[in-house]
């Protein structure tokens, strides 16, 4: 599917979910849409008949919570039916609000609290090496999420091995849960940190899918570090750039004009 | 009396771990800077690309293991036990217990085996910690045999596990021949009819030579080596509860959460019976191990004082 046309229906289920569920995260979830259909449309090599295929490309979602439009990208996959997103957050549902590896096919690691995705990702990467295999890792960390120290114990060692099997995208929307990155602890400048880690760093819309995927499919010789300026709420007007909309649930009349404005009729 | 061997348990650990490297590349070894109090010096000389030293980082060696078991290794984590706990919990519930990842993580050193460095470095909170955590089994070998026995089973229990592993010198406990070790089983090492002690690590020799003092008094002692904390062998507790009118714990931890907590879990359950918990119920003062052990009571002397006031 090509990855506009699965970053709009990602949008949409996303909208009809966490509106059925009464639960979500829909700024983030639109902030990391785009970065996920270029991934799984172009990018990652995986089956979903056989999830536990030893050669698949790993990726990692570290932002957990961003975990509706993981469900639906990995439902649009061919991981499991796209019905099964009426079941989220349902007692019982393999599909709780953040994604559990035992649970979900195609989750490789259980995510939620933050700070855990990088150094599991880090461990994939090493493992890749060890076996010898040219399998790659991929990992997705929001931008406030690396105020935790975890990622910098897993970024200095990624540098230090010299991971260039490791990819490393920043949902760099500039917002966490209650106010600003830049006024809570401040990130920047980001690219400069992993630089002095010994990462290659580079900076995209992470909006513009050309602009993704010539990043996400290109070698290199370190970890590459892709901080990804995105817009949490991407899309939708009344949603953008706002903290509010972290984890807010919008009314059934905002999800009818949220619809309208990414480009799907309610 | 014959002389005794006291073994450092973390010998026969790194044996069975390069002995089971020799048969399965996929085994690994991940420390945290710990290479020699980890006793992994032989491993890094034999097998130097499956040694991933993550530098001194718990949260990301825990969360190393867990990708490195993705990848389809079979890592063994190791660092000293109040560390790769306590710094790393959320990790080890996480990246590895949740995951289901079979990841082997290997708690050094713990309890107050560090004894003059200080509360800092004792792990006595660990047991209490990992057995709450879901589908994890916590083992804490007694001897050398037991060690290798736990190394054994953990590299093939397809699942998250925790072996404890003490640098304190112990004796062999008996003579037994049985090398596997199976989760969830105990083994009764006395039997007797007045008063059981259930031991673990290196507290259960200790428990043995308390038993024999009272034996000779002719008070009747048995004593079980519970070595798998969890899942427990809830059989043999109900069996000691039913037999004997007295349950002793000996542990090198807090028996709030740990061998304690579990067994009287157990007996409140299914059989109510007099209890007594020896263990580490407060930080330590200064002291080395033998002066710790008779701080908290833990020596064989305080051991049969405890079942003689506990039987009055």
């Amino acid at each position: 599917m090509d990855s506009r046309e699965r970053a709009r229906l990602t949008r949409t289920h996303v909208l009809r979910t966490i509106s059925g569920a009464g639960l979500g995260h829909v700024g983030g979830d639109f902030s990391v849409t785009d970065i996920l259909a270029v991934l799984y449309s172009d990018v990652l090599r995986f089956d979903p008949a056989n999830p536990q295929w030893p050669d698949r490309d790993r990726f990692v979602l570290s932002k957990g919570h961003a975990a509706v439009s993981f469900y639906t990208t990995l439902a649009m996959s061919g991981y499991f039916d796209l019905d099964e997103l009426t079941s989220f957050a349902a007692e019982g549902s393999m599909l709780n609000g953040h994604p559990a590896r035992a649970k979900v096919p195609g989750v490789e690691t259980s995510t939620g609290p933050l700070g855990h995705g990088l150094p599991v990702a880090v461990g994939m990467a090493i493992g890749a090496r060890i076996r010898g295999q040219q399998w790659r890792t991929f990992v997705v960390t929001g931008d406030g999420e690396l105020q935790e120290g975890s990622n910098w114990e897993a970024a200095m060692l990624a540098g230090h091995r010299s991971l260039g099997n490791l990819t490393l995208i920043v949902d760099r929307n500039r917002l966490q849960q209650g106010a600003r990155t830049e006024e809570t602890n401040a990130l920047d400048p980001l690219d400069a940190k992993f630089e002095a880690f010994g990462w290659e760093a580079v900076e995209v819309d992470g909006h513009d899918h050309e602009q993704l995927r010539r990043e996400l499919t290109r070698t290199h010789d370190k970890p590459l570090v892709v901080i990804a300026n995105t817009t949490k709420g991407r899309g939708v007007s009344f949603m953008e750039d706002l903290a509010v909309w972290h984890h807010k649930v919008p009314s059934p009349e905002q999800v009818d004009a949220a619809l309208v404005e990414i480009g799907t009729s309610s | 009396m014959n002389a005794v061997t006291m073994t450092d348990c973390r010998k026969p650990f790194a044996e069975t771990l390069i002995e089971l490297a020799r048969q399965d590349e996929r085994i690994v070894a991940v420390c945290n800077d710990s290479v020699g109090s980890s006793n992994l010096g032989e491993f890094q000389t034999l097998f130097p690309d499956r040694l991933v030293n993550v530098g001194i980082a718990e949260q990301n060696m825990v969360g190393v293991g867990a990708g490195l078991a993705n990848a389809g290794l079979i890592p063994f984590v190791c660092g000293a036990s109040p560390f790769i706990t306590g710094r790393a919990l959320e990790q080890v519930k996480v990246d590895v217990a949740y995951n289901r990842s079979h990841v082997v993580l290997c708690g050094m050193s713990p309890g107050f085996a560090y004894g003059e460095l200080g509360a800092t470095h004792h792990s006595i909170e660990d047991l209490a910690w990992l057995r709450a955590i879901d589908g994890l089994d916590v083992v804490v070998p007694a001897d050398a045999r037991q060690t290798a026995a736990a190394v054994r089973w953990a590299a093939t229990n397809n699942g998250p596990s925790f072996l404890r592993i003490s640098r304190t010198p112990v004796p062999e406990i008996n003579e037994r021949e049985d090398t596997d070790f199976k989760p969830g089983t105990s083994e009764t090492l006395l039997i007797g009819s007045d008063a059981t002690i259930i031991a673990t690590g290196t507290m259960v020799w200790r428990a043995m030579d308390a038993a024999r003092q009272l034996g000779n008094e002719g008070v009747s002692v048995g004593v079980i080596n519970m070595a798998s904390i969890a899942p427990m062998d809830e059989a043999a507790v109900v069996r000691a509860a039913h037999t004997t009118r007295l349950l002793v714990t000996v542990e090198e931890s807090v028996p709030r959460g740990g061998l304690g907590g579990a067994v009287a879990e157990v007996t409140a359950h299914y059989s109510p019976v007099r209890m007594r918990m020896l263990g580490t119920d407060t930080f330590a003062p200064t002291g080395n191990v033998e002066e710790l052990t008779r701080h908290f009571g833990l020596d064989s002397e305080s051991i049969a004082a405890t079942v003689r006031a506990g039987l009055a």
